[in-house]
């Protein structure tokens, strides 16, 4: 008996149709839950024209909401990057007792709810909480105000970075540094010129997605915003607040804004990646 | 030759100087002037749905403060559910003063230390300067024929509240509801029964009126809002004529929302005089009519004749009913009270 050998397929080569339903199912899913709703707050916010939309973005109150994203941003950022960096290379270059649970603490805040984190610091930092007497007796204002915004906001995007860098760093050992350190260089220069360099594209992303977050925050914020207009409003709470008050074109300008942010976010992401790229290359 | 010029430049330079030293308090002696009108900033936390009224107010309150004083006067709002922004300013949120929608979340700031137990007795009809009462929104023509409390509990009608224990509205409509039942029946049992019923056909509990308006008219949710007749107005008016129609039941509550200077923030903020007037002149001939404008019913008799037409009259029960606002949230409200056996039971 002999048989015919079945038809050997190459393993890279897919059938036709599979290739087709992919790609368009990928299309699809993409356009509708990506490029529809960004048309969609477009659309919204040029929905009386573009006079009222540059009116809704002009208002003083709006201002004030991406002054106050953006100082949130700028302060959260900094902050996460020289903690990351720091946790970082203490997690991955040395060793010590209670190490995995300070790996276990860096995951924190995204394994808990934002609520949850903004309703933690109303409870130490509230009038009523831990150190209420305290901040009061000393007339230090931060929950319902900007230091609490700043905080919240630093607390939720503590680990994006530390995360981002971790595993780069890890899997890169310690060789380099070890090789560093024998060629009679000290802790700072090892720092600067092997470590940094070696994690710089991981870092770009972790900032980078740190940013974002940053200024796309809305849970843990709004516990300890109390939306004053004017004065205590992050641009995501802003078109919370205009939605609610009935005013879908003021709303969606303020999302077109957050949409803008986002999109400037994505082009330094771009730019960033180009750049290491090329000087990697240079190498 | 060479070396005149650069002295000439630093003579031109030093004249420059020299000018502007003795420009400069000129200039900062006019900005003096210009500033010797001050302005003063007031934060008045209220509840969900004052937000269009407060707003129109604040611009009439601007103008009058200024006739009256020249001084400028820019008020924030902070809105949110009426328990939740007490909630905020006992645990710190700065409030000049508070607008919110009923008695008790204001006597929970007052056993905070922040304001006068008294607080109620400082302004007129219990530091009320409107009224309002709960009212059903439904879709336009009615197609469940919701017409009284009794068509709530019927089998397939879908009822849009907001949480009685974040929401003040919410604890309005609960208490209209059992009220509703009560002073027909006078059974407890009774009204226990409807409540059940009741929050049986709830799907969704939002944490404020804004909330569950925003569900019933935009996620177009439920075939029955009970709302404050204030925002069940607003809403027929701002988000499509003619999709919704008001029903007013035979009987509801006379909702009171109450309004105070919290001592303790406007003493520190140095704001008590024009927050008390700020307060005060909400019982004035033009707030009243601002006040009825806006579908809350005004104090002012003469204010309330001119707008009778906009207001249906119907019976309307008190608070005291329940014995007072800290007897009913402690019997209703309160951790283990009754709505939460009425969760419970349903869950």
């Amino acid at each position: 008996m002999s048989r015919v050998p079945a038809r050997r397929k190459l393993a890279t080569e897919d059938p036709i149709f599979a290739k087709v339903l992919l790609t368009v199912a990928a299309v699809i899913f993409l356009g509708l839950f990506l490029v529809a709703p960004l048309v969609a707050v477009f659309q919204g916010a040029l929905a009386n024209g573009v006079t009222a939309y540059l009116h809704a973005i002009r208002q003083p109150e709006a201002i004030q909401a991406i002054e106050l994203t953006l100082t949130a941003a700028a302060f959260a950022v900094p902050l996460n990057l020289i903690f990351g960096l720091a946790s970082s290379w203490a997690i991955t270059k040395f060793e010590f007792p209670g190490k995995s649970i300070l790996i276990a603490l860096i995951e924190l805040p995204v394994a808990v709810s934002p609520v949850i984190s903004g309703l933690i610091f109303v409870l130490m930092f509230g009038t009523r909480g831990v150190l209420g007497p305290w901040l009061v007796a000393h007339n230090l204002k931060v929950i319902f105000a900007v230091p609490g915004i700043i905080m919240a906001t630093t607390f939720v995007t503590f680990p994006f970075i530390a995360r981002e860098v971790m595993p780069t760093m890890q899997s890169q050992g310690t060789e380099e540094e070890q090789a560093a350190l024998s060629l009679g260089a000290n802790g700072w220069q090892v720092f600067w010129k092997v470590t940094l360099p070696n994690v710089r594209w991981a870092l770009i992303y972790g900032v980078i997605l740190c940013n974002a977050r940053a200024m796309g925050e809305f849970g843990a914020v709004s516990v300890v915003s109390a939306h004053i207009r004017g004065r205590t409003n992050t641009l995501p709470l802003y078109v919370e607040l205009l939605y609610n008050d009935y005013d879908f074109v003021g709303a969606f300008a303020a999302a077109s804004l957050l949409t803008f942010l986002a999109l400037v976010t994505l082009v330094a992401k771009s730019v960033a990646a180009w750049w290491t790229e090329r000087s990697v290359a240079l190498y | 030759m060479m070396n005149l010029d650069p002295t000439r430049k630093y003579f031109s330079l030093a004249r420059f100087a020299l000018g502007m030293l003795i420009v400069c308090p000129g200039a900062v002696s006019v900005n003096a002037s210009v500033s010797k009108q001050k302005t003063v900033s007031l934060t008045n936390v209220s509840y969900d749905p004052t937000r269009e009224l407060y707003e129109q107010y604040n611009d009439l309150f601007a103008r009058y403060w200024k006739s009256k004083t020249g001084d400028q006067v820019s008020v924030q709002q902070s809105h949110g559910g009426s328990g939740k922004q007490s909630q905020a300013v006992i645990q710190g949120l700065e409030a000049d003063v508070v607008t919110l929608a009923l008695g008790y979340d204001i006597d929970a700031i007052a056993s905070a230390g922040l304001t006068d137990p008294g607080w109620q007795k400082r302004l007129p009809n219990h530091s009320s300067p409107y009224t309002s009462t709960i009212v059903f929104l439904v879709r336009k023509g009615n197609p469940k024929h919701i017409k009284d409390w009794d068509d709530l509990v019927r089998p397939g009608v879908s009822v849009i509240t907001a949480n009685p224990k974040t929401g003040g509205g919410a604890r309005w409509s609960y208490l209209a509801a059992w009220g509703a039942i009560y002073t027909k029946t006078h059974s407890n049992p009774e009204a226990f029964k409807y409540i059940k019923a009741l929050y049986k056909n709830v799907p969704v509990l939002d944490s404020g009126a804004r909330g569950s308006t925003i569900t019933f008219v935009e996620r177009k949710i439920g075939d029955v809002l009970l709302s404050w007749e204030n925002e069940a107005y607003l809403a027929q008016d701002k988000l499509g004529k003619g999709e919704y129609e008001i029903v007013t039941p035979s009987i509801s509550i006379l909702a009171e929302p109450p309004v105070t200077v919290v001592d303790k923030v406007a003493a520190s903020h140095g704001t008590t005089a024009v927050a008390t007037e700020y307060l005060r002149y909400l019982y004035s001939r033009p707030a009243q009519e601002l006040i009825a404008k806006n579908h809350y019913r005004p104090r002012d008799p003469k204010v309330a004749a001119a707008y009778k037409g906009s207001f249906k009259k119907i019976p309307l029960f008190t608070i005291d009913l329940f014995g007072g606002w800290t007897k009913a949230q402690k019997d209703h409200f309160a951790d283990g009270g009754i709505f939460d056996q009425v969760l419970r039971s349903i869950r």
